[in-house]
């Protein structure tokens, strides 16, 4: 593997996306990863192509891949990739990947592609960073990101002059923003987390001349060394924060009493039309299922109206829930960053705010 | 038959978070705490051992002051430890980790029973990429995201967690898992264990100790041989603040008033 990457890395050429499907559905991710990747080819003047494995998928679904920007698709098609397995996968994807040369490998930060990505970044003997939220080849386009983003005086800071790939994810628990660089091994890759970048329309004529190459990876069954018994859907359903329209969170402030402070925050949603979504802190005290966690390490989310009851705010929340249209935040604490980002914040205590503000969207709306 | 667990000691990010003038973090100024998902792999491999009397070995890389962690997590009932720690594995990325606690899990040994326990990721970087770069250099089959392990001889039924329910997978040892809090719930140290710990047999890995090891070589450790740098860090500006108003009333208003409700 070492000497796969001690070549000269002017000899990968392209951006891929690895695109995931489970049961034979494409998932979202994978048009949103290939967007990203698109504009990315375009900097770098490179073909995009999206990766998929899987067992007899429909070509229709293939040609979708195109309608999101890639120009070729790699279908590597086998009974054994019909479920994920980190071995097949992991054997298929990085065979494909030594044989191409790719410069860049994109991956959901699904829990699939944390399982599947790592793996193959240590047999290829390059670097992975995680859950990136801008990615950038461009020095003049990572330039104006950072002159919105950080605080960083950009005109007087030297920045070399390379198309590497510049992946920022937030670094620390969330307390720093962090920008990686993989310089000397090939490809580099990245994994993205769902919601994070944003799909761009569908286009029917890239559908219609996207290139379909179907490739037969070399996998016997003893390659496989983890047996899949069985897949279940969990009975409860899942909360759909990232198409919400809009999200009432709480967070560590609810410890005074969480049983209360999770039925305002659902009573509050209500009656706005939304959903209940949860800092980290609460999902990690189990207040709420995991499924229900904003921010970088759960889900990245932009409704019109998103509610922070409870929250301070750390970076790792914010990462998550920053771009929403219209942010109102309310805090006994009236130092808490999450003012820093609200659109409008009221200090005070939830367990007295959110029973008024219900009773008063109730009024208005009557 | 053994059960390694790797284990970080991490700052408290939920607790005040210092940073240096340079931006970045200021460790040494933090608490320090076991890495959380790290409690429920130590407890995973207790529970083998409450099972099958296995014999439970620690493993962190870290600076010296880690051993104290390590006594800890002896005191809870895990027999050994082993601490990596050396100047030459500063600066490593995951990569470069993986790399070294790979060796350092070699020169321990994986026997045909084994299994390697890890926690699925660090509150401090959040990757969930060392468990499984560990797997692929030692060549042992990976389950990551565990929530339950079932274990019949040499054969382990586990169910790994999915975004929207779970899969069900068998695998035999040796192996390595990465472990979630809906695995178990930790236990605490008992008053016999913090008697015990400190004369329970603790090893330092220091670079001539594992440098002999095919996966360790000075070009793929530490801050030289990581793949990944650091390019630029920085704080997020502070966004002009919005508006504070007064109660509920005002707010209903001015949502009222932008159409929003």
């Amino acid at each position: 593997m070492a000497e796969f990457n001690a070549m000269d890395t002017a000899a990968f050429k392209g951006v891929w996306v690895f695109c995931e499907q489970r049961e034979g559905d494409i998932q979202s991710i994978s048009y949103q990863l290939l967007s990203e990747g698109r504009k990315l080819a375009n900097d770098l003047g490179v073909e995009l192509a999206g990766v998929v494995m899987g067992s007899g998928l429909a070509e229709a679904d293939l040609k979708t891949l195109g309608g999101y920007g890639a120009d070729r698709v790699y279908n590597i098609d086998s009974p054994l990739l019909k479920d994920y397995t980190t071995d097949g996968y992991a054997k298929a994807l990085c065979d494909l990947i030594m044989d191409k040369k790719p410069e860049i490998m994109l991956i959901g930060a699904t829990n699939l592609g944390r399982d599947l990505g790592p793996r193959c970044a240590a047999r290829l003997h390059t670097g992975l960073t995680a859950d990136c939220t801008h990615l950038d080849v461009d020095v003049e386009k990572y330039k104006n990101f950072l002159r919105t983003t950080s605080n960083i005086d950009v005109d007087n800071t030297k920045f070399e002059e390379n198309t590497n790939l510049k992946m920022t994810r937030p670094a620390f628990g969330g307390h720093l923003m962090a920008t990686i660089i993989c310089p000397r091994f090939r490809p580099q890759m990245s994994t993205v987390r769902p919601g994070v970048m944003q799909m761009q329309a569908f286009d029917q004529a890239g559908a219609d001349k996207v290139v379909i190459e179907n490739v037969a990876p070399a996998l016997t069954a003893d390659d496989i060394h983890v047996q899949v018994l069985d897949i279940k859907k969990s009975a409860e359903k899942l909360v759909d924060l990232i198409g919400a329209d809009v999200v009432v969170s709480v967070g560590r402030g609810i410890s005074a009493d969480p049983e209360k402070g999770i039925k305002l925050a659902e009573e509050l949603a209500e009656a706005l039309g939304g959903v209940v979504g949860a800092s980290r802190a609460v999902t990690d005290e189990g207040w709420l299922s995991a499924d229900h966690q904003v921010g970088q390490t759960g889900k990245t989310v932009h409704p019109r109206i998103y509610v922070a009851l409870g929250i301070s705010g750390a970076i790792q929340h914010v990462a998550g829930m920053q771009d929403s249209e219209n942010i109102i935040a309310i805090n006994k604490n009236e130092n808490a960053p999450i003012f820093d980002v609200a659109t409008y914040g009221i200090v005070g205590d939830l367990y007295k705010v959110v029973p008024e503000l219900i009773k008063e969207i109730k009024a208005a709306k009557a | 038959m053994k059960a390694i667990v790797c284990v970080k000691q991490v700052p408290d990010t939920q607790g005040k978070v210092a940073v240096k003038a340079d931006g970045t973090m200021d460790r040494s100024a933090m608490a320090t705490i076991t890495n959380p998902d790290d409690l429920n792999a130590v407890e995973a491999a207790l529970q083998l051992k409450d099972e099958t009397g296995c014999e439970v070995v620690v493993v962190t890389m870290g600076p010296p002051p880690a051993e104290g962690m390590l006594r800890e997590l002896m005191a809870r009932g895990a027999d050994r430890g082993v601490l990596v720690s050396g100047r030459e594995f500063g600066g490593s990325d995951t990569f470069a980790t993986s790399q070294i606690l790979a060796a350092a899990v070699n020169k321990i040994g994986v026997g045909p029973e084994d299994i390697v326990f890890c926690g699925r990721q660090a509150i401090d970087g959040d990757t969930a990429q060392v468990g499984p770069q560990i797997a692929e250099k030692l060549h042992l089959p990976q389950v990551t995201y565990v929530t339950d392990i079932q274990k019949d001889g040499n054969s382990l039924t586990v169910k790994r967690q999915l975004e929207d329910g779970y899969m069900e997978l068998k695998v035999q040892t040796p192996c390595l898992l990465t472990c979630i809090k809906e695995l178990n719930t930790p236990r605490y140290m008992s008053v016999s264990g913090i008697f015990e710990c400190y004369d329970k047999p603790l090893e330092v890995f220091d670079y001539n100790a594992l440098k002999d090891d095919p996966l360790i070589e000075t070009d793929t450790i530490g801050l030289k041989g990581s793949p990944t740098n650091v390019y630029k860090s920085f704080a997020p500006p502070v966004k002009g603040a919005g508006i504070k108003v007064e109660d509920a009333a005002q707010l209903v208003g001015i949502l009222n008033d932008k159409h929003l409700i």
